[in-house]
Protein backbone atom coordinates (compact mmCIF):
# COMPACT_ATOMS: atom_id res chain seq x y z
CA UNK A 1 0.00 0.00 0.00
CA UNK A 2 2.89 2.48 0.54
CA UNK A 3 3.01 3.16 -3.09
CA UNK A 4 -0.38 4.29 -3.40
CA UNK A 5 -0.68 7.85 -4.52
CA UNK A 6 -4.71 8.01 -5.32
CA UNK A 7 -7.35 5.81 -3.40
CA UNK A 8 -10.99 5.98 -4.30
CA UNK A 9 -13.04 4.04 -2.32
CA UNK A 10 -16.83 3.54 -2.86
CA UNK A 11 -17.85 6.49 -4.85
CA UNK A 12 -21.62 6.76 -5.86
CA UNK A 13 -22.98 9.56 -7.70
CA UNK A 14 -26.58 9.14 -9.17
CA UNK A 15 -28.10 11.73 -11.20
CA UNK A 16 -31.81 11.32 -10.82
CA UNK A 17 -32.31 7.70 -11.24
CA UNK A 18 -29.27 7.22 -13.19
CA UNK A 19 -26.53 6.30 -11.13
CA UNK A 20 -23.39 6.91 -13.10
CA UNK A 21 -21.03 5.47 -10.60
CA UNK A 22 -21.68 2.88 -8.45
CA UNK A 23 -19.74 1.67 -5.90
CA UNK A 24 -16.44 2.67 -7.52
CA UNK A 25 -12.94 1.86 -6.05
CA UNK A 26 -9.41 2.28 -7.56
CA UNK A 27 -6.26 3.07 -6.99
CA UNK A 28 -3.29 4.79 -8.28
CA UNK A 29 0.54 3.72 -7.75
CA UNK A 30 3.32 5.59 -7.88
CA UNK A 31 5.04 5.32 -11.63
CA UNK A 32 2.15 3.59 -12.75
CA UNK A 33 -0.40 4.44 -15.99
CA UNK A 34 -3.89 3.12 -15.09
CA UNK A 35 -6.10 2.97 -17.96
CA UNK A 36 -10.19 3.57 -17.15
CA UNK A 37 -12.01 2.05 -20.03
CA UNK A 38 -15.56 1.75 -20.59
CA UNK A 39 -18.67 2.14 -23.43
CA UNK A 40 -19.82 5.98 -23.67
CA UNK A 41 -21.55 6.86 -20.49
CA UNK A 42 -20.20 4.46 -18.35
CA UNK A 43 -19.61 6.88 -15.86
CA UNK A 44 -15.49 7.49 -16.42
CA UNK A 45 -15.70 11.10 -16.86
CA UNK A 46 -18.25 11.77 -13.67
CA UNK A 47 -15.67 9.53 -11.67
CA UNK A 48 -12.90 11.79 -12.76
CA UNK A 49 -14.82 15.00 -11.89
CA UNK A 50 -15.86 13.28 -8.04
CA UNK A 51 -11.89 12.75 -7.43
CA UNK A 52 -11.11 16.43 -8.31
CA UNK A 53 -14.34 17.74 -6.50
CA UNK A 54 -15.87 19.48 -9.54
CA UNK A 55 -18.80 16.85 -8.61
CA UNK A 56 -20.05 16.13 -5.20
CA UNK A 57 -19.99 12.62 -4.68
CA UNK A 58 -22.98 10.97 -3.35
CA UNK A 59 -20.84 8.91 -0.92
CA UNK A 60 -17.30 7.47 -0.73
CA UNK A 61 -14.13 8.84 -0.35
CA UNK A 62 -11.40 9.58 -1.92
CA UNK A 63 -7.43 9.92 -0.32
CA UNK A 64 -4.49 11.21 -2.04
CA UNK A 65 -1.65 10.23 -0.42
CA UNK A 66 -3.50 9.51 2.74
CA UNK A 67 -4.98 12.59 3.31
CA UNK A 68 -9.09 12.01 2.93
CA UNK A 69 -9.90 15.05 0.57
CA UNK A 70 -13.79 15.05 1.90
CA UNK A 71 -14.82 18.80 2.54
CA UNK A 72 -12.16 20.25 -0.06
CA UNK A 73 -13.23 21.90 -3.06
CA UNK A 74 -11.87 21.51 -6.45
CA UNK A 75 -9.04 24.03 -6.36
CA UNK A 76 -7.78 23.05 -3.03
CA UNK A 77 -8.23 19.74 -4.69
CA UNK A 78 -5.96 20.70 -7.14
CA UNK A 79 -3.73 22.94 -4.93
CA UNK A 80 -2.71 19.62 -2.85
CA UNK A 81 -1.73 17.96 -6.00
CA UNK A 82 -4.43 16.79 -8.79
CA UNK A 83 -3.96 17.72 -12.04
CA UNK A 84 -6.24 17.08 -14.70
CA UNK A 85 -7.35 17.86 -18.13
CA UNK A 86 -10.96 17.43 -19.75
CA UNK A 87 -12.85 15.77 -22.08
CA UNK A 88 -14.23 18.86 -23.36
CA UNK A 89 -11.24 20.98 -23.16
CA UNK A 90 -12.07 23.97 -20.55
CA UNK A 91 -9.96 26.77 -21.52
CA UNK A 92 -9.74 30.64 -21.03
CA UNK A 93 -10.36 31.24 -24.76
CA UNK A 94 -9.84 35.02 -25.02
CA UNK A 95 -6.23 34.71 -23.69
CA UNK A 96 -3.24 33.36 -25.49
CA UNK A 97 -1.43 29.88 -25.44
CA UNK A 98 1.30 30.99 -23.35
CA UNK A 99 -1.20 32.92 -21.13
CA UNK A 100 -2.85 30.08 -20.13
CA UNK A 101 0.05 27.80 -19.50
CA UNK A 102 1.46 30.94 -17.06
CA UNK A 103 -2.33 30.98 -15.17
CA UNK A 104 -1.17 27.41 -14.70
CA UNK A 105 2.12 28.34 -13.06
CA UNK A 106 1.13 30.74 -11.50
CA UNK A 107 -1.85 27.85 -9.75
CA UNK A 108 1.58 26.44 -8.93
CA UNK A 109 3.24 29.03 -7.04
CA UNK A 110 -0.49 29.29 -4.84
CA UNK A 111 -1.45 32.77 -5.19
CA UNK A 112 -2.66 35.53 -7.54
CA UNK A 113 -2.62 38.64 -5.29
CA UNK A 114 0.19 40.28 -6.88
CA UNK A 115 -1.32 43.35 -8.42
CA UNK A 116 1.16 45.55 -10.18
CA UNK A 117 4.52 43.41 -11.26
CA UNK A 118 3.50 42.44 -14.78
CA UNK A 119 2.84 38.63 -14.80
CA UNK A 120 3.85 37.87 -18.73
CA UNK A 121 7.44 39.49 -17.75
CA UNK A 122 7.90 37.19 -14.47
CA UNK A 123 10.94 34.98 -15.52
CA UNK A 124 9.89 32.21 -13.28
CA UNK A 125 6.58 31.66 -14.14
CA UNK A 126 7.25 32.19 -18.02
CA UNK A 127 10.29 29.52 -17.27
CA UNK A 128 7.76 26.92 -16.12
CA UNK A 129 5.38 27.73 -19.18
CA UNK A 130 7.65 27.78 -22.08
CA UNK A 131 8.94 24.35 -20.88
CA UNK A 132 5.24 23.10 -20.45
CA UNK A 133 4.33 24.07 -24.06
CA UNK A 134 7.90 23.22 -24.81
CA UNK A 135 6.47 19.22 -24.01
CA UNK A 136 3.54 19.03 -25.40
CA UNK A 137 4.72 20.53 -28.74
CA UNK A 138 3.23 23.98 -28.72
CA UNK A 139 6.36 25.81 -28.61
CA UNK A 140 5.65 27.78 -31.32
CA UNK A 141 2.42 28.86 -31.01
CA UNK A 142 2.33 30.58 -27.80
CA UNK A 143 1.78 34.01 -29.00
CA UNK A 144 -1.29 32.49 -30.87
CA UNK A 145 -5.31 33.15 -28.95
CA UNK A 146 -6.21 29.82 -27.44
CA UNK A 147 -9.27 30.51 -29.36
CA UNK A 148 -7.88 30.36 -32.30
CA UNK A 149 -6.27 26.77 -31.44
CA UNK A 150 -7.27 23.42 -33.87
CA UNK A 151 -9.34 21.00 -31.20
CA UNK A 152 -5.46 18.88 -31.12
CA UNK A 153 -4.13 21.62 -29.95
CA UNK A 154 -6.41 22.99 -27.31
CA UNK A 155 -6.28 19.07 -26.34
CA UNK A 156 -1.99 19.10 -25.43
CA UNK A 157 -2.27 22.91 -24.23
CA UNK A 158 -5.10 20.97 -21.59
CA UNK A 159 -1.68 18.59 -20.99
CA UNK A 160 0.59 22.00 -20.98
CA UNK A 161 -1.63 23.18 -18.39
CA UNK A 162 -1.36 20.33 -16.27
CA UNK A 163 2.45 19.76 -16.44
CA UNK A 164 2.69 23.79 -15.14
CA UNK A 165 1.16 22.20 -11.87
CA UNK A 166 3.29 19.70 -11.31
CA UNK A 167 1.27 17.55 -9.97
CA UNK A 168 1.47 14.11 -7.61
CA UNK A 169 -0.97 12.84 -9.90
CA UNK A 170 -2.80 13.58 -13.30
CA UNK A 171 -6.65 12.52 -14.13
CA UNK A 172 -6.53 12.54 -17.75
CA UNK A 173 -9.52 12.28 -19.61
CA UNK A 174 -9.62 11.36 -23.16
CA UNK A 175 -6.41 13.41 -23.96
CA UNK A 176 -5.83 11.75 -27.27
CA UNK A 177 -9.50 12.30 -28.30
CA UNK A 178 -9.38 14.02 -32.27
CA UNK A 179 -5.34 14.49 -32.47
CA UNK A 180 -4.79 12.21 -35.65
CA UNK A 181 -2.31 9.75 -35.89
CA UNK A 182 0.88 11.78 -35.65
CA UNK A 183 -0.55 13.76 -32.56
CA UNK A 184 -1.79 10.68 -31.03
CA UNK A 185 1.67 9.17 -31.18
CA UNK A 186 3.22 12.66 -29.81
CA UNK A 187 1.03 12.27 -26.83
CA UNK A 188 1.12 8.54 -26.30
CA UNK A 189 5.35 9.71 -25.99
CA UNK A 190 4.64 12.30 -23.65
CA UNK A 191 2.32 10.04 -21.33
CA UNK A 192 5.30 7.99 -21.51
CA UNK A 193 7.58 10.32 -19.96
CA UNK A 194 5.09 11.63 -17.82
CA UNK A 195 4.62 8.54 -15.88
CA UNK A 196 7.69 8.90 -14.06
CA UNK A 197 7.06 12.63 -12.46
CA UNK A 198 3.44 11.34 -11.26
CA UNK A 199 0.99 8.37 -12.13
CA UNK A 200 -1.69 8.83 -14.52
CA UNK A 201 -4.97 8.10 -14.33
CA UNK A 202 -5.84 7.52 -17.69
CA UNK A 203 -8.76 7.76 -19.38
CA UNK A 204 -8.97 6.48 -23.47
CA UNK A 205 -10.86 5.22 -26.41
CA UNK A 206 -7.91 4.21 -28.21
CA UNK A 207 -7.85 0.55 -27.59
CA UNK A 208 -4.22 0.35 -29.29
CA UNK A 209 -3.01 3.05 -27.29
CA UNK A 210 -4.15 1.79 -23.82
CA UNK A 211 -2.66 -1.12 -24.54
CA UNK A 212 0.82 -0.18 -25.40
CA UNK A 213 0.38 2.54 -22.44
CA UNK A 214 -1.26 1.19 -19.48
CA UNK A 215 0.60 -1.10 -16.69
CA UNK A 216 -2.80 -2.03 -15.44
CA UNK A 217 -6.54 -1.32 -16.51
CA UNK A 218 -9.84 -1.05 -15.25
CA UNK A 219 -12.98 -1.28 -17.40
CA UNK A 220 -16.04 0.15 -16.02
CA UNK A 221 -19.48 -0.48 -17.34
CA UNK A 222 -22.74 1.44 -16.26
CA UNK A 223 -21.10 2.73 -13.48
CA UNK A 224 -19.56 -0.42 -11.95
CA UNK A 225 -15.81 -1.51 -12.40
CA UNK A 226 -15.92 -4.88 -13.24
CA UNK A 227 -12.47 -5.78 -13.65
CA UNK A 228 -9.29 -4.30 -13.01
CA UNK A 229 -6.29 -6.03 -14.05
CA UNK A 230 -2.66 -6.30 -16.17
CA UNK A 231 -3.30 -5.31 -20.07
CA UNK A 232 -2.73 -9.39 -20.70
CA UNK A 233 -5.52 -10.41 -18.03
CA UNK A 234 -7.82 -8.01 -19.73
CA UNK A 235 -7.04 -8.58 -23.20
CA UNK A 236 -8.04 -12.20 -22.67
CA UNK A 237 -11.38 -11.79 -20.17
CA UNK A 238 -14.35 -12.99 -21.52
CA UNK A 239 -16.92 -10.99 -20.30
CA UNK A 240 -15.14 -7.91 -21.46
CA UNK A 241 -14.86 -8.75 -24.09
CA UNK A 242 -18.18 -9.90 -24.64
CA UNK A 243 -18.90 -6.40 -22.75
CA UNK A 244 -17.07 -4.00 -25.04
CA UNK A 245 -13.54 -4.83 -26.25
CA UNK A 246 -15.78 -6.71 -28.88
CA UNK A 247 -13.03 -8.36 -31.15
CA UNK A 248 -11.21 -4.81 -31.78
CA UNK A 249 -8.28 -6.18 -29.62
CA UNK A 250 -6.83 -9.02 -30.81
CA UNK A 251 -6.13 -12.21 -28.42
CA UNK B 1 1.95 51.71 -30.71
CA UNK B 2 -1.04 49.98 -30.75
CA UNK B 3 -3.64 52.09 -32.51
CA UNK B 4 -5.65 51.48 -28.83
CA UNK B 5 -2.49 53.63 -26.68
CA UNK B 6 -2.87 56.36 -29.47
CA UNK B 7 -6.85 56.39 -29.48
CA UNK B 8 -6.60 56.47 -25.48
CA UNK B 9 -3.49 58.97 -25.96
CA UNK B 10 -6.15 61.37 -27.95
CA UNK B 11 -9.01 60.73 -25.54
CA UNK B 12 -6.90 62.22 -22.61
CA UNK B 13 -5.21 65.10 -24.69
CA UNK B 14 -9.06 66.05 -25.57
CA UNK B 15 -10.24 65.46 -21.64
CA UNK B 16 -7.62 67.77 -20.80
CA UNK B 17 -7.56 69.99 -24.02
CA UNK B 18 -11.23 71.47 -23.71
CA UNK B 19 -10.96 72.66 -20.14
CA UNK B 20 -7.79 74.23 -20.78
CA UNK B 21 -9.28 75.92 -23.58
CA UNK B 22 -12.49 76.89 -21.38
CA UNK B 23 -10.30 78.48 -19.01
CA UNK B 24 -8.54 80.91 -21.76
CA UNK B 25 -11.71 81.73 -23.40
CA UNK B 26 -13.17 82.13 -19.60
CA UNK B 27 -16.24 79.33 -19.97
CA UNK B 28 -16.17 78.20 -16.25
CA UNK B 29 -19.49 76.32 -17.47
CA UNK B 30 -17.54 74.13 -19.86
CA UNK B 31 -14.60 73.33 -17.37
CA UNK B 32 -17.38 72.02 -14.68
CA UNK B 33 -18.72 69.69 -17.53
CA UNK B 34 -15.25 68.44 -18.25
CA UNK B 35 -14.85 67.62 -14.25
CA UNK B 36 -17.94 65.99 -14.25
CA UNK B 37 -17.18 63.88 -17.21
CA UNK B 38 -13.35 62.98 -15.29
CA UNK B 39 -15.36 62.10 -12.34
CA UNK B 40 -17.63 60.32 -14.09
CA UNK B 41 -14.77 58.36 -16.04
CA UNK B 42 -13.50 56.83 -12.72
CA UNK B 43 -16.57 56.17 -11.46
CA UNK B 44 -16.52 54.06 -14.73
CA UNK B 45 -13.14 52.99 -14.18
CA UNK B 46 -14.15 51.42 -11.11
CA UNK B 47 -17.17 49.39 -12.35
CA UNK B 48 -15.21 48.11 -14.95
CA UNK B 49 -12.87 46.52 -13.00
CA UNK B 50 -15.97 44.04 -11.78
CA UNK B 51 -17.53 44.35 -14.82
CA UNK B 52 -15.37 43.81 -17.86
CA UNK B 53 -12.04 42.00 -16.32
CA UNK B 54 -13.91 40.17 -13.83
CA UNK B 55 -17.30 39.26 -15.63
CA UNK B 56 -19.33 40.83 -12.56
CA UNK B 57 -22.47 42.51 -13.99
CA UNK B 58 -23.06 44.95 -10.96
CA UNK B 59 -25.92 46.84 -10.85
CA UNK B 60 -25.53 48.61 -7.64
CA UNK B 61 -22.42 50.21 -8.18
CA UNK B 62 -24.01 53.29 -7.10
CA UNK B 63 -24.17 52.31 -3.60
CA UNK B 64 -20.53 52.81 -3.39
CA UNK B 65 -20.69 56.15 -5.17
CA UNK B 66 -23.18 57.50 -2.94
CA UNK B 67 -21.62 55.95 0.20
CA UNK B 68 -18.10 58.21 -0.96
CA UNK B 69 -20.28 61.13 -1.37
CA UNK B 70 -22.33 60.81 1.85
CA UNK B 71 -18.60 59.75 3.71
CA UNK B 72 -17.90 63.84 1.78
CA UNK B 73 -21.32 65.08 2.59
CA UNK B 74 -20.92 63.95 6.32
CA UNK B 75 -17.63 65.31 7.16
CA UNK B 76 -17.97 68.18 5.66
CA UNK B 77 -21.08 69.10 7.18
CA UNK B 78 -20.15 68.18 10.57
CA UNK B 79 -17.20 70.34 9.95
CA UNK B 80 -18.74 73.59 8.37
CA UNK B 81 -21.05 73.27 11.43
CA UNK B 82 -18.48 73.01 13.87
CA UNK B 83 -20.14 69.54 15.47
CA UNK B 84 -18.66 66.33 16.29
CA UNK B 85 -19.82 63.44 14.26
CA UNK B 86 -19.96 61.08 17.50
CA UNK B 87 -18.97 62.45 21.01
CA UNK B 88 -19.00 58.73 22.69
CA UNK B 89 -16.75 56.83 23.51
CA UNK B 90 -14.77 59.34 21.79
CA UNK B 91 -14.70 62.61 19.95
CA UNK B 92 -15.05 62.61 15.88
CA UNK B 93 -15.01 65.80 14.59
CA UNK B 94 -15.86 66.38 10.69
CA UNK B 95 -13.30 67.48 8.53
CA UNK B 96 -12.57 69.88 5.24
CA UNK B 97 -9.80 67.83 4.08
CA UNK B 98 -10.07 66.05 0.72
CA UNK B 99 -7.26 64.04 1.78
CA UNK B 100 -8.79 62.50 5.09
CA UNK B 101 -12.13 62.33 3.18
CA UNK B 102 -10.82 60.89 0.33
CA UNK B 103 -9.36 57.97 2.62
CA UNK B 104 -12.36 57.68 4.19
CA UNK B 105 -14.86 57.36 0.98
CA UNK B 106 -12.29 54.54 -0.07
CA UNK B 107 -12.49 52.73 3.28
CA UNK B 108 -16.10 52.98 3.84
CA UNK B 109 -16.75 52.11 0.14
CA UNK B 110 -14.79 49.40 0.40
CA UNK B 111 -16.10 47.90 3.76
CA UNK B 112 -19.56 48.11 1.76
CA UNK B 113 -18.27 46.21 -0.96
CA UNK B 114 -16.34 43.68 0.73
CA UNK B 115 -20.04 42.72 2.65
CA UNK B 116 -21.81 43.54 -0.40
CA UNK B 117 -19.53 41.50 -2.01
CA UNK B 118 -19.21 38.71 0.53
CA UNK B 119 -22.93 37.70 0.42
CA UNK B 120 -23.50 38.38 -3.33
CA UNK B 121 -20.35 36.79 -5.08
CA UNK B 122 -22.04 33.41 -3.99
CA UNK B 123 -24.56 34.03 -6.88
CA UNK B 124 -24.04 34.37 -10.96
CA UNK B 125 -25.84 35.32 -13.51
CA UNK B 126 -29.23 37.24 -13.16
CA UNK B 127 -29.71 36.39 -9.82
CA UNK B 128 -26.23 38.51 -8.76
CA UNK B 129 -27.45 41.71 -11.04
CA UNK B 130 -30.69 41.18 -9.00
CA UNK B 131 -28.74 41.17 -5.42
CA UNK B 132 -26.61 44.29 -6.62
CA UNK B 133 -29.55 45.85 -7.60
CA UNK B 134 -31.49 44.80 -4.15
CA UNK B 135 -28.64 46.35 -1.91
CA UNK B 136 -28.25 49.00 -3.70
CA UNK B 137 -31.99 49.85 -3.26
CA UNK B 138 -31.44 49.45 0.27
CA UNK B 139 -29.03 51.65 0.96
CA UNK B 140 -30.96 54.19 -1.36
CA UNK B 141 -33.75 54.19 0.96
CA UNK B 142 -32.35 54.04 4.23
CA UNK B 143 -30.34 56.86 3.15
CA UNK B 144 -33.93 58.49 1.93
CA UNK B 145 -35.47 57.93 5.07
CA UNK B 146 -32.19 59.15 7.75
CA UNK B 147 -33.07 63.04 8.69
CA UNK B 148 -30.12 63.24 10.30
CA UNK B 149 -27.97 64.06 6.73
CA UNK B 150 -30.73 65.40 5.16
CA UNK B 151 -33.42 62.56 3.72
CA UNK B 152 -34.37 63.04 0.19
CA UNK B 153 -33.28 66.18 0.72
CA UNK B 154 -29.77 65.85 0.78
CA UNK B 155 -26.99 68.01 2.01
CA UNK B 156 -25.79 71.09 0.97
CA UNK B 157 -21.86 71.92 1.48
CA UNK B 158 -21.60 75.67 1.53
CA UNK B 159 -17.29 75.48 0.51
CA UNK B 160 -15.56 73.04 -1.38
CA UNK B 161 -12.94 71.23 0.43
CA UNK B 162 -9.43 71.75 1.41
CA UNK B 163 -6.30 70.58 -0.63
CA UNK B 164 -2.75 71.69 -0.23
CA UNK B 165 -1.63 73.96 -2.27
CA UNK B 166 -5.26 74.58 -4.22
CA UNK B 167 -7.53 76.65 -4.53
CA UNK B 168 -10.51 74.29 -4.63
CA UNK B 169 -13.26 76.43 -5.70
CA UNK B 170 -11.18 77.46 -8.82
CA UNK B 171 -12.69 75.54 -10.95
CA UNK B 172 -9.63 74.81 -13.14
CA UNK B 173 -7.69 73.53 -10.34
CA UNK B 174 -10.24 71.32 -9.07
CA UNK B 175 -10.12 70.00 -12.72
CA UNK B 176 -6.74 69.01 -12.61
CA UNK B 177 -6.89 67.54 -9.14
CA UNK B 178 -9.67 64.88 -10.73
CA UNK B 179 -8.27 65.01 -14.06
CA UNK B 180 -4.61 63.79 -11.85
CA UNK B 181 -6.17 61.32 -9.74
CA UNK B 182 -8.17 59.79 -12.72
CA UNK B 183 -4.59 59.11 -14.36
CA UNK B 184 -3.26 57.95 -11.38
CA UNK B 185 -6.36 55.21 -10.94
CA UNK B 186 -5.67 54.59 -14.63
CA UNK B 187 -1.95 53.85 -14.39
CA UNK B 188 -3.18 51.74 -11.84
CA UNK B 189 -5.60 50.22 -13.34
CA UNK B 190 -3.09 49.38 -16.35
CA UNK B 191 -0.42 47.53 -14.18
CA UNK B 192 -3.46 45.61 -12.71
CA UNK B 193 -5.09 44.44 -15.75
CA UNK B 194 -1.35 43.07 -16.86
CA UNK B 195 -0.76 41.72 -13.42
CA UNK B 196 -0.90 38.15 -11.83
CA UNK B 197 -4.24 38.91 -10.15
CA UNK B 198 -5.09 40.49 -13.95
CA UNK B 199 -4.65 37.31 -15.35
CA UNK B 200 -6.46 35.04 -12.96
CA UNK B 201 -9.33 37.78 -12.92
CA UNK B 202 -9.71 37.59 -16.53
CA UNK B 203 -9.32 33.81 -16.77
CA UNK B 204 -11.88 33.18 -13.80
CA UNK B 205 -14.20 35.54 -16.14
CA UNK B 206 -13.97 33.06 -19.45
CA UNK B 207 -13.89 29.99 -17.37
CA UNK B 208 -14.15 29.67 -13.67
CA UNK B 209 -13.66 25.67 -14.21
CA UNK B 210 -10.24 26.17 -16.05
CA UNK B 211 -9.13 28.51 -12.79
CA UNK B 212 -10.50 26.16 -10.14
CA UNK B 213 -8.61 23.08 -11.78
CA UNK B 214 -5.20 25.07 -10.97
CA UNK B 215 -6.20 25.52 -7.95
CA UNK B 216 -7.27 29.09 -7.29
CA UNK B 217 -10.43 30.08 -6.01
CA UNK B 218 -12.40 32.34 -8.42
CA UNK B 219 -14.91 34.02 -5.24
CA UNK B 220 -11.92 35.10 -3.71
CA UNK B 221 -10.66 36.89 -6.90
CA UNK B 222 -14.01 38.32 -7.54
CA UNK B 223 -14.31 39.27 -3.85
CA UNK B 224 -11.06 41.13 -4.25
CA UNK B 225 -11.90 42.94 -7.87
CA UNK B 226 -15.27 43.73 -6.20
CA UNK B 227 -13.53 45.57 -3.04
CA UNK B 228 -11.45 47.71 -5.36
CA UNK B 229 -13.86 48.24 -7.61
CA UNK B 230 -16.12 49.44 -5.38
CA UNK B 231 -13.36 51.52 -3.69
CA UNK B 232 -12.66 53.12 -6.56
CA UNK B 233 -16.30 54.21 -7.58
CA UNK B 234 -16.58 55.23 -3.92
CA UNK B 235 -13.47 58.08 -4.89
CA UNK B 236 -15.13 59.51 -8.09
CA UNK B 237 -18.71 59.59 -5.41
CA UNK B 238 -16.96 61.91 -2.72
CA UNK B 239 -15.48 63.79 -5.98
CA UNK B 240 -18.80 64.34 -7.43
CA UNK B 241 -20.11 65.70 -3.72
CA UNK B 242 -17.32 68.10 -4.08
CA UNK B 243 -18.12 68.86 -7.45
CA UNK B 244 -21.65 70.15 -7.05
CA UNK B 245 -21.16 70.79 -3.06
CA UNK B 246 -23.97 69.00 -2.50
CA UNK B 247 -25.15 65.07 -2.14
CA UNK B 248 -28.30 63.23 -2.09
CA UNK B 249 -29.76 60.26 -2.25
CA UNK B 250 -30.39 60.18 -5.78
CA UNK B 251 -25.72 59.59 -6.06
CA UNK B 252 -27.46 56.13 -5.13
CA UNK B 253 -30.24 55.63 -7.05
CA UNK B 254 -30.02 52.58 -9.63
CA UNK B 255 -30.40 55.16 -12.18
CA UNK B 256 -27.01 56.09 -11.22
CA UNK B 257 -26.01 52.75 -11.72
CA UNK B 258 -27.25 52.24 -14.70
CA UNK B 259 -25.50 55.18 -16.01
CA UNK B 260 -22.03 54.40 -14.53
CA UNK B 261 -22.72 51.08 -16.68
CA UNK B 262 -23.76 52.82 -19.82
CA UNK B 263 -20.26 54.98 -19.95
CA UNK B 264 -18.99 51.38 -20.18
CA UNK B 265 -21.07 49.88 -22.55
CA UNK B 266 -20.39 52.92 -24.63
CA UNK B 267 -16.59 53.00 -24.64
CA UNK B 268 -15.58 49.52 -24.47
CA UNK B 269 -16.50 46.90 -21.50
CA UNK B 270 -13.47 45.79 -20.43
CA UNK B 271 -11.48 48.34 -22.00
CA UNK B 272 -9.05 50.41 -19.83
CA UNK B 273 -10.28 54.11 -21.54
CA UNK B 274 -13.44 52.52 -22.25
CA UNK B 275 -15.39 54.68 -19.15
CA UNK B 276 -13.50 57.51 -20.31
CA UNK B 277 -14.49 57.46 -23.80
CA UNK B 278 -17.93 56.55 -23.03
CA UNK B 279 -17.74 58.81 -19.75
CA UNK B 280 -17.06 61.96 -22.22
CA UNK B 281 -19.66 61.25 -24.52
CA UNK B 282 -22.50 60.77 -22.57
CA UNK B 283 -21.69 64.44 -21.50
CA UNK B 284 -21.73 65.53 -24.93
CA UNK B 285 -24.63 64.47 -25.53
CA UNK B 286 -26.61 65.40 -22.32
CA UNK B 287 -24.83 68.56 -22.90
CA UNK B 288 -25.87 69.24 -26.53
CA UNK B 289 -28.74 66.94 -27.11
CA UNK B 290 -30.40 68.04 -23.80
CA UNK B 291 -29.92 71.91 -24.44
CA UNK B 292 -32.13 70.48 -27.63
CA UNK B 293 -34.53 68.34 -26.49
CA UNK B 294 -35.79 67.56 -23.11
CA UNK B 295 -36.15 63.94 -24.20
CA UNK B 296 -32.82 63.52 -25.13
CA UNK B 297 -32.64 60.27 -23.20
CA UNK B 298 -34.47 58.94 -25.90
CA UNK B 299 -31.06 59.61 -28.25
CA UNK B 300 -28.94 57.78 -25.85
CA UNK B 301 -30.51 54.89 -25.30
CA UNK B 302 -30.78 55.04 -29.82
CA UNK B 303 -27.10 55.58 -29.21
CA UNK B 304 -26.94 52.38 -27.02
CA UNK B 305 -29.08 50.28 -28.72
CA UNK B 306 -26.74 50.81 -31.98
CA UNK B 307 -23.74 50.13 -29.85
CA UNK B 308 -24.67 46.59 -28.53
CA UNK B 309 -26.08 45.67 -31.70
CA UNK B 310 -23.46 46.62 -33.81
CA UNK B 311 -20.75 47.50 -31.98
CA UNK B 312 -19.89 45.14 -28.85
CA UNK B 313 -16.37 46.34 -28.19
CA UNK B 314 -17.86 49.76 -27.92
CA UNK B 315 -16.49 52.99 -29.77
CA UNK B 316 -12.92 51.54 -28.61
CA UNK B 317 -13.43 48.35 -30.26
CA UNK B 318 -15.18 49.98 -33.71
CA UNK B 319 -12.32 52.16 -33.82
CA UNK B 320 -9.25 50.41 -32.09
CA UNK B 321 -10.42 46.67 -33.17
CA UNK B 322 -10.58 43.52 -30.95
CA UNK B 323 -8.84 43.95 -27.87
CA UNK B 324 -5.17 42.28 -27.91
CA UNK B 325 -4.37 39.57 -25.24
CA UNK B 326 -2.47 41.78 -22.42
CA UNK B 327 1.54 40.80 -22.75
N1 LIG C 1 -24.45 16.62 -15.11
C1 LIG C 1 -25.15 15.52 -15.48
N2 LIG C 1 -26.49 15.49 -15.34
C2 LIG C 1 -27.18 14.41 -15.71
N3 LIG C 1 -26.65 13.30 -16.24
C3 LIG C 1 -25.32 13.28 -16.43
C4 LIG C 1 -24.50 14.39 -16.06
N4 LIG C 1 -23.22 14.09 -16.36
C5 LIG C 1 -23.23 12.84 -16.87
N5 LIG C 1 -24.49 12.35 -16.91
C6 LIG C 1 -24.87 11.03 -17.36
O1 LIG C 1 -24.12 10.11 -16.60
C7 LIG C 1 -23.70 9.04 -17.42
C8 LIG C 1 -22.20 8.93 -17.36
O2 LIG C 1 -21.64 10.00 -18.08
P1 LIG C 1 -20.09 10.20 -18.24
O3 LIG C 1 -19.46 10.12 -16.91
O4 LIG C 1 -19.87 11.43 -19.01
O5 LIG C 1 -19.69 8.93 -19.11
P2 LIG C 1 -18.36 8.61 -19.91
O6 LIG C 1 -17.36 9.66 -19.61
O7 LIG C 1 -17.96 7.26 -19.42
O8 LIG C 1 -18.73 8.58 -21.36
C9 LIG C 1 -24.25 9.30 -18.80
O9 LIG C 1 -25.45 8.57 -18.95
C10 LIG C 1 -24.50 10.77 -18.81
O10 LIG C 1 -25.57 11.09 -19.67
MG1 LIG D 1 -16.44 10.98 -20.81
Amino acid sequence: MTDTVLRVENLFKSFGALRATNDVSLDLRAGEIHALIGPNGAGKSTLIQQITGHLASDSGRVFLMEEDLAGIGPAGRARRGLGRTFQISSLAMEHTVLQNAVLGALGRRGHAMSFFKPVMKDVALLEAAHSALDQVGLAQHGAVRTADLSHGQRRQLEVAVALTLRPKVFLMDEPMAGLGLEGAQQMIGLLTELRNSAPILLIEHDMDAVFALADRISVLVYGEVIATGTPDEIRVNPEIRRAYLGDDVPL
Amino acid sequence: MSRETYLNIATLAVLAGVPLWAWMADEPFTITLATRAVIFALAGVGLNLALGLGGLVSLGHAAFFGIGGYAMGILASHAQSYTPLIEVPFVIEGTKSMIVIWLVAILASALAALAIGVLSLRTSGVYFIMITLAFGQMIYYFAISWPAYGGEDGLSIYLRNDFPGVNTLMPMQFFGLCFAILCLVLVGMNLLQKSAFGLALSAARQNETRVLSVGMEPYKLRLVAFVISGAITGLAGALFADLNRFVSPTMLSWQMSGEIMIFIIIGGVGRLFGPVIGAMIFILLEHVLGGLSEFWHVYLGALLLGIVLFAKGGVIGALAGREKAHD
